[in-house]
């Protein structure tokens, strides 16, 4: 579209073409190692045979990662903290967040500031930690779910996006039709939302799928772990009872190297193969949050 | 291509003026808007529970607290309610966190703050459409992987029979060692690890910003012989600043709240004396302990608090005199 195509240029485009590729390569590389692995055999992974192909393809891994009770267990936990989890921190976010943008809602300021001085002032771990105590969640379902449910800072990128995106005659037209405020909300801003809930719902789904704090703090029963807690188990086999535990030595054992490949792979396809259908939302989310900070 | 929006963002915050409008309605009106404020209430009431009243809850930071007598009833702490303080402070260990805490934050800030600049610079500048979006879409992969797993990675990788980074070492003739057990590698693999995970993401924000960039100034540019690095040095380097300053003062202010899960879960026995950081600490002395001192630990955290909101105002104050971007 410009007039780019003289020599000097053209020699820029390919230099630049070539560092990309490379940057792009290597990015990808330590997951084609590790994916080469999960589909060699236990033999040539204990070998330290596997590069970037797999040595001895064998499935066996595989086999033995699905039959592994914990695995599954962490998985189902998973799957259930992040639907719940998901579901409630969209519906927390964007109900707060429709309020906040109307110019017409008396104490709005007050509001904003309630909500944005806690991104600069927290209580700090020990404190909430006497909180969820206090409400009851300590070692059940709902600490995973609910401490970290609302991400204040989504929720002021979900109002900018609002102000900025949605043209205030076209909710003052509705008004005076006689629409009702919740009404106005579901059946006009909402879908007017959508590259921002497309955002905000990846966020979502990544956050609780990859959540692993709150299952070190607020809980020690075995049978509501989530996946990367038992993750942790398997992959850097820390006991985190004792003090200061040995990490990454000694217990590892416990399952063979390939395994941690294939649990690996396990756990991380699902939000592998979803962020590309979200891709050409990010820009567009991140960029409203960066209009007013 | 750029245009369109630009003018979409500049008409749609006219009706500003409209507001007057607003306020001229039957009073029935105001009664309507009582369904905002029930839209509102759920997240009011989760963010006091959540978030206000741990902020009420630091007081214990001023008290012995125990479990028995609760907070309003465990006895003040000595020196004034100063005391866990002072303990912190004068930890023979105090000076060695803070430095291992400042180390990597200063570390990751002046990489992740530069590196994704450059590369958006550089993404910027491919002009095969298919081939961007695919260096895109690569670049973002890692970010999508959990901190377990990644450290899950370092740990195998770095094996020393076996790991794939002994293996390269060894090819090239260098010795194996137990890389996760190294002091001197410590904020390096962090570092890198996070580059590795991150750089790709956080270039989205300066791409975006970049694909936004007034056409013309590059047309008028080429006219007056401008070549490419002149441009981009120019044109589009200046153009992401503002927001390269942004985004550096709000990781100053972050400065001493390092990421707990990845230190935490990176540390060995061996590595302890350069990867001990204020937040390790303080799940050690508390939740990680058999004995906890929530007390102790919630005074490290206000302490902790305090000291990153004096540097955010204090980052902030000298990037409105130096530059005029302030983040209010």
């Amino acid at each position: 579209m410009m007039i780019e195509n003289r020599g000097k240029d053209k020699v820029f485009n390919w230099v630049i073409l070539i560092l990309m590729g490379l940057y792009a390569f290597v990015t990808l590389l330590p997951l084609l190692h590790v994916l080469a692995n999960s589909f060699s055999s236990a033999d040539a992974v204990n070998r330290g045979a596997v590069g970037l192909w797999p040595v001895e393809f064998s499935l066996e891994s595989y086999a033995r990662v699905f039959r592994e009770e914990s695995i599954l267990r962490g998985y189902m936990n998973t799957l259930i903290y992040t639907a719940v989890g998901t579901v409630l921190q969209l519906v927390l976010q964007f109900t707060a967040a429709y309020p906040l943008s109307r110019r017409d809602l008396k104490g709005r300021n007050f509001f904003s500031f309630y909500f944005v001085l806690t991104m600069f002032i927290n209580g700090g771990l020990i404190p909430t930690y006497l909180v969820v105590k206090a409400l009851g969640m300590l070692n059940t379902r709902w600490a995973m779910i609910i401490p970290g449910c609302v991400g204040i800072y989504n929720l002021i990128i979900i109002r900018t996006y609002i102000t900025s995106s949605i043209p205030w005659e076209l909710q003052e037209a509705a008004m005076i039709d006689g629409c009702s405020n919740v009404r106005l909300f579901w059946s006009i801003v909402l879908p007017l939302c959508k590259p921002i809930l497309a955002v905000m719902t990846l966020y979502a789904i990544v956050g609780y799928w990859n959540a692993y704090f709150n299952s070190l703090m607020y809980m020690w029963n075995d049978d509501l772990y989530p996946l990367q807690r038992v993750l942790q188990n398997i992959l850097i086999a820390n006991d985190t009872g004792n003090i200061g535990g040995s990490i990454g030595s000694g217990e590892q054992a416990l399952l063979s190297e390939s395994l941690k490949y294939v649990t690996i792979v396990v756990s991380s396809a699902p939000i592998l193969f979803l962020y590309p259908f979200f891709q050409r939302f990010f820009e567009k989310g991140l960029m409203v949050g960066g209009v007013k900070g | 291509m750029s245009h369109p929006q630009k003018t979409d963002l500049i008409t749609s915050s006219l009706p500003q003026q409209a507001e007057g409008t607003v306020k001229r309605r039957p009073s029935g009106r105001r009664f309507r808007n009582l369904s905002l404020y029930l839209l509102l209430l759920p997240t009011v009431v989760y963010v006091f529970l959540l978030h206000y009243l741990p902020m009420g809850g630091l007081i214990i930071a001023f008290k012995d607290y125990n479990s028995f007598q609760g907070i309003f009833q465990s006895p003040w702490a000595g020196m004034g309610g100063f005391e866990h303080f002072y303990s912190f402070v004068t930890l023979p260990n105090f000076w060695a966190i803070v430095r291992n805490t400042l180390v990597l934050s200063v570390a990751s800030i002046a990489f992740n703050t530069v590196l994704p600049i450059i590369l958006a610079l550089m993404i910027n500048e491919i002009r095969v459409g298919w081939f961007k979006k695919t260096v895109q879409t690569i670049s973002y992969a890692p970010y999508f992987i959990s901190v377990v797993v990644v450290v899950g990675m370092l740990f195998s990788f770095s094996d020393l029979e076996r790991g794939i980074f002994n293996n390269i070492i060894a090819a090239f003739g260098g010795t194996r060692s137990n890389l996760m057990e190294s002091q001197n590698l410590f904020a390096f693999i962090y570092v890198a690890s996070g580059l590795w995970q991150g750089l790709g993401w956080w270039a989205i924000i300066y791409v975006g910003t970049l694909s936004n960039v007034d056409q013309n100034l590059h047309e008028a540019a080429v006219i007056d012989g401008a070549g490419r690095l002149r441009r981009i040095w120019c044109i589009n380097l200046p153009a992401i600043l503002p927001m390269a300053i942004i985004m550096f003062i709000l990781s100053i202010g972050n400065m001493l709240s390092v990421g707990f899960e990845k230190v935490y879960l990176m540390q060995t026995d061996s590595t302890l004396a350069v990867s001990e950081i204020i937040s390790t600490y303080v799940y050690r002395v508390s939740l990680g302990s058999r004995l906890p001192e929530y007390s102790y630990a919630a005074a490290i955290g206000l302490f902790n608090s305090v000291i990153n909101i004096i540097l955010l105002v204090t980052a902030n104050l000298i990037s409105r005199r130096v530059s005029e971007t302030s983040l209010w």
